[in-house]
């Protein structure tokens, strides 16, 4: 652990401690997703929250701002428990989360009309809102006149308005193009560092670890499944940091060498045991067999030639954290590679399967699917021992749900199908909603 | 900046009157007369209406248009007021849920007729007045328009994104300003097009709604409804010409004047621009932001509104959560328990009402009526899904033709069923033909249209890249239809047949029986048996028969519609 500590001597603004959420499925078992998260923010900080999806990251902002109650713990602001969304924190979305049939300035104004505050003063803050976030001129369009970009500011607006001591930022930039969220990332730091800003603090979740880097004095990194702190990296570094410049570089790899280490007190059950729990309850990811060749091949191309760094090969297959982490995983789980210190290496099967054509690609994978994935193994073996050679897909949803949410039930069948289907291995039926063993001629 | 509590209308442009706003001027103000006139009859006595008969001098349908469309305005005021309560009750509290929304299914099913014993109550509510009467037709109209306003405004308000929504708390909303700021603008695109259909749907019921008969009580109150009731009664071929002008004119005025503008500006209430849509134009819409006149008036009302919002906004700011008892799963046990004895009660009563009058061997009958109604219904809903999808495929695919059709076929959707009786009755008792089945197809002549409605609107949203790629692929005839038209468009075409099917059930009554002048033809149904024990004033052959097609209704929309529905939106969506 590496805090810094530059306002130390400040009262944090917020206080979470020991938070936790879990849901109660059906069977009563309690499905733990954000599990003794603790948190401080102060003055003058903007903390970065990074981690996959489903690392619950953004449920405990939503619990944050009093949208969302924890199980267990307490989120405390200025020394209050937060119950329901509190005055100072305000909120940017991932979708802008405008209101379509008001223009740019009733957008901003809502929060302030909200608070009952009188019209002059109203109009006279969203104006400067406006100006401050580069939208004027921009007063009277409505959202569906403007690209993304502009849409955002707007949420940047909206949320400045209130002048709010804290603002959350829900993965703010990721429904952008690369170049449009550069820009409007780099105009909020320049109005940050300025001093401009009339907020105290920022807590930005993010699965883009460069954006993190970027922005963030403070990372908290994020396991998933249950979502938990795995470690926390202080920064440094003087802003602007470029991504070219080799102390941001060192940053990012320990990133990606952070999050792809394994959580600690995991049981090891055999040499090559590297995946988390691998019985049939595992959750998988949807990852399509296209990204999954894909990256084989990139990796055993030249200059790669079988490991890469994943932070290089990231960057150069424009992956994102979502997709680059669940993509090494599966090709984990499969043993067509290994994942370990920020750096992805494949077996001897992978660089097999990599030289091989189509079929041979095909037989190869479906031989390591049934081995290594139990629930693909146990789908055939229901389908061989059934006289029909079918079986209706809740059979198998109903013992996932054992294991799991629905949800991600519902998205570990639909991993399994597309991967059974690119092996050949069974066939399903959505309209029959059913697996069988024949494949269409 | 000191103009800047000035209303946005003063400020922006310069007031000088245009052609516009002589039409704006004309219009408002000969609305205002129309209003007044239409509101004096209301507080006159009863005896002095029935001493004034209906007139089928065709002078007289200015006035009874009047009436009419008033009373149509304000049984959809009443209409909207239902929406905005009942709909917002069933989203924001779950045991309000559990009981209103199928109470809603059950309410929609019930056939207008089913309502025109409350006739006796409005009657009651103000004695020797006319008033009592008319709130009596309103409350008919508003049955024939409330439910499915309802149902898609608790739909909409159930499919808010979740982001607007977490916004709205975030930013601290009152339920007030949240109410009028997030929910109604979000829902506003499906409830214009619900109103629309519900309008119709009230003047397909027209003459029942204003000709009130209920044992002994009749009623005529002066209106389009009651003339056309009495030119049937006296063969007035020539009356029923005028009073069909009359109801298109009224009908063109609603649509030119309310619907248009109205589905104008709901664009600006969606979210994104969908795939193959056209924004619409409305000339009142223009005439309305181009007037400045019209946009000083509507700016005040925006303003004196804004204003309204405030105080409320302040003491409705976010309270405190209800205390943990209140949300406890004991209350939820509780009272569903109270549900269920409540429901016990009430099958208990309604039970032991209509046994005391009507045999076990008849309820066995009314069951065979049912499904001599059902194969009706069936029947027609296929003939009809053969004529107008191929054409509705045809249509859609050519915009240009679409919006001429379009409005035609909404015209056609408001047709009250009586207006086609003459010709229906002449030719069945001069050609002897059997009305079992001659009659049928007054049931889905205003409902097939809701068919052709929704496929003109799925075929033209197929997207342009299919249709090419079915061309370049040399896709033609009928493995055009199997592989391309026929599955872009049946999502629509379930939605519009499930209307059709919905409204030609409550059609059936207006349907099995038919009359023209003294000549009354018959069908054996359970249309018929509803309409006969109205009109017999047999309350409880009248509730058993409603209870029946109620029943028959919901179970088909469960068993059939529903999953159609269903498996329609798996199949063919794309992502």
């Amino acid at each position: 652990m590496n805090a810094v500590a530059p306002m130390l001597n400040l009262a944090p603004l917020l206080d979470v401690q020991d938070v936790c959420k879990s849901f109660r499925k059906p069977d009563g078992d309690e499905l733990v997703v954000l599990e003794k998260v603790n948190l401080k923010l102060r003055p003058g900080e903007i903390v970065g929250l990074l981690g996959r999806s489903g690392s619950g990251k953004s449920t405990l902002l939503r619990q944050i701002a009093g949208l969302d109650t924890p199980s267990s713990g307490v989120v405390n602001y200025l020394g209050h428990a937060v119950l329901a969304p509190a005055s100072g924190i305000a909120m940017v979305f991932q979708s802008f989360a405008l209101f379509p049939w008001l223009t740019v300035l009733e957008n901003v104004q809502l929060g302030l009309e909200a608070q009952g505050v009188a019209e002059d003063e109203m109009r006279k803050r969203s104006l400067q809102a406006i100006d401050l976030i580069g939208l004027d001129g921009f007063e009277s369009a409505y959202p569906r006149e403007l690209s993304g970009g502009m849409r955002q500011r707007v949420g940047f607006a909206r949320a400045l308005v209130v002048h709010p001591n804290i603002i959350l930022m829900d993965e703010p930039f990721s429904a952008l193009d690369v170049l449009t969220a550069e820009t409007l990332r780099g105009d909020f730091l320049n109005l940050w560092g300025e001093g401009q800003l009339p907020i105290k603090a920022v807590l930005l979740v993010t699965h883009n670890i460069e954006e993190a880097v970027q922005m963030c004095d403070r990372l908290l990194i994020f396991s998933s499944n249950p979502g938990r702190v795995i470690s926390e990296i202080g920064i440094e570094l003087p802003q602007p940091r470029h991504t070219q410049d080799p102390r941001v570089r060192a940053l990012i790899d320990r990133v990606y060498v952070e999050m792809t280490a394994r959580p600690r007190g995991e049981v090891r059950t055999g040499p090559k045991e590297r995946f988390p729990g691998t019985g049939i309850g595992t959750v998988l990811t949807h990852v399509s067999s296209n990204v999954l060749t894909g990256l084989i091949e990139a990796v055993s191309a030249p200059p790669y030639n079988g490991k890469a760094d994943l932070p290089v090969i990231a960057e150069e297959q424009h992956l994102e954290v979502d997709e680059l982490f669940p993509a090494a995983e599966a090709l984990q789980l499969l043993r067509l590679a290994e994942v370990e210190g920020g750096d992805i290496r494949l077996t001897d099967a992978g660089r097999e399967f990599a030289r091989g054509e189509t079929d041979e690609r095909k037989k190869l994978f479906a031989r390591h699917l049934i081995t290594y994935v139990p629930l693909a193994a146990h789908i055939r073996r229901v389908l061989d021992e059934r006289a029909s050679h079918s079986a209706p897909k809740s059979r198998f949803f109903d013992e996932l749900e054992d294991y799991m949410a629905e949800d991600a039930a519902e998205q570990t069948l639909r991993t399994i199908v597309s991967w059974g289907r690119y092996a050949e291995a069974f066939a399903y039926d959505d309209h029959a909603q059913a697996f069988s063993l024949e494949n269409p001629a | 900046m000191r103009f800047e509590r000035l209303p946005i209308a003063v400020l922006r442009t310069r007031y000088v009157p245009g052609g516009w706003d002589l039409l704006a001027f004309a219009l408002v103000f000969v609305f205002f007369i129309y209003c007044a006139q239409a509101a004096h009859g209301l507080t006159g006595s009863l005896a002095r209406l029935q001493a004034t008969p209906i007139s089928l001098d065709p002078t007289a349908l200015f006035g009874y248009s009047a009436r009419t469309a008033l009373r149509m305005v304000l049984a959809m005021l009443a209409s909207l007021l239902f929406t905005f309560t009942y709909a917002t009750l069933c989203a924001k509290s779950h045991r309000a849920e559990v009981i209103l929304v199928p109470l809603l299914d059950f309410l929609q099913s019930v056939p207008i007729l089913g309502f025109s014993f409350t006739i006796l109550f409005f009657l009651q509510l103000t004695p020797g007045r006319v008033a009592g009467a008319e709130l009596a037709a309103i409350f008919l109209i508003f049955t024939s328009q409330a439910w499915n306003m309802a149902f898609s405004f608790y739909h909409s308000l159930r499919s808010i994104p979740d982001e607007m929504v977490e916004a709205a708390r975030n930013f601290q909303l009152s339920p007030w300003m949240r109410f009028w700021r997030l929910e109604v603008p979000f829902a506003m695109p499906a409830l214009i097009w619900n109103m629309m259909v519900s309008m119709s749907g009230g003047w397909f019921f027209l003459v029942f709604s204003e000709a009130i008969t209920v044992g002994h009580t009749t009623v005529s109150l002066p209106g389009v409804g009651s003339y056309i009731a009495l030119a049937i009664e006296q063969k007035s071929l020539a009356a029923i010409g005028w009073a069909i002008a009359a109801m298109f004119v009224v009908i063109l005025a609603f649509d030119q004047l309310l619907f248009r503008p109205l589905m104008a500006s709901a664009d600006w209430f969606r979210l994104e621009q969908e795939a193959g849509f056209t924004p619409s134009h409305s000339w009142a819409l223009t005439m309305m932001r181009r007037s400045s006149l019209l946009r000083f008036l509507s700016s005040g009302f925006a303003y004196l509104l804004h204003a309204g919002v405030k105080p409320v906004a302040v003491w409705g700011a976010a309270g405190p959560r209800p205390p943990a008892v209140w949300r406890s799963r004991r209350l939820d046990y509780a009272w569903y328990t109270v549900l269920i004895l409540i429901g016990i009660g009430a099958v208990w009563k309604i039970a032991w009402f209509v046994l005391s009058e009507v045999q076990l061997a008849e309820i066995g009958r009314v069951l065979l009526y049912g499904l001599i109604t059902l194969v009706r219904v069936s029947v027609l809903i296929a003939l009809a899904s053969l004529v107008w999808v191929p054409i509705g495929v045809w249509v859609g695919l050519r915009p240009r033709v679409a919006s001429v059709v379009q409005p035609i076929a909404q015209f056609l959707a408001a047709f009250p069923a009586n207006l086609f009786f003459p010709i229906v009755v002449s030719a069945i008792v001069i050609l002897k033909l059997t009305p079992d089945i001659w009659l049928s197809p007054l049931m889905i002549l205003g409902t097939q249209w809701y068919i052709l409605f929704n496929v003109i609107v799925g075929a033209s949203a197929i997207a342009p890249d299919l249709r090419y790629a079915g061309e370049n692929l040399g896709v033609r005839g009928w493995l055009w239809w199997r592989r391309v038209a026929l599955p872009a468009v049946f999502p629509f075409y379930v939605t519009g047949a499930i209307t059709a099917s919905g409204g030609s059930w409550n059609a059936s009554i207006n349907a099995e029986v038919a009359a023209w002048g003294t000549e009354t033809v018959r069908a054996h149904g359970l249309g018929a048996y509803i309409a006969d024990s109205t009109a017999a004033g047999d309350f409880q052959r009248n509730v058993l028969g409603i209870m029946v097609l109620s029943l028959l209704v919901v179970t088909l929309n469960r068993l059939f519609w529903r999953p159609l529905y269903a498996r329609a939106e798996r199949k063919f969506r794309i992502s």
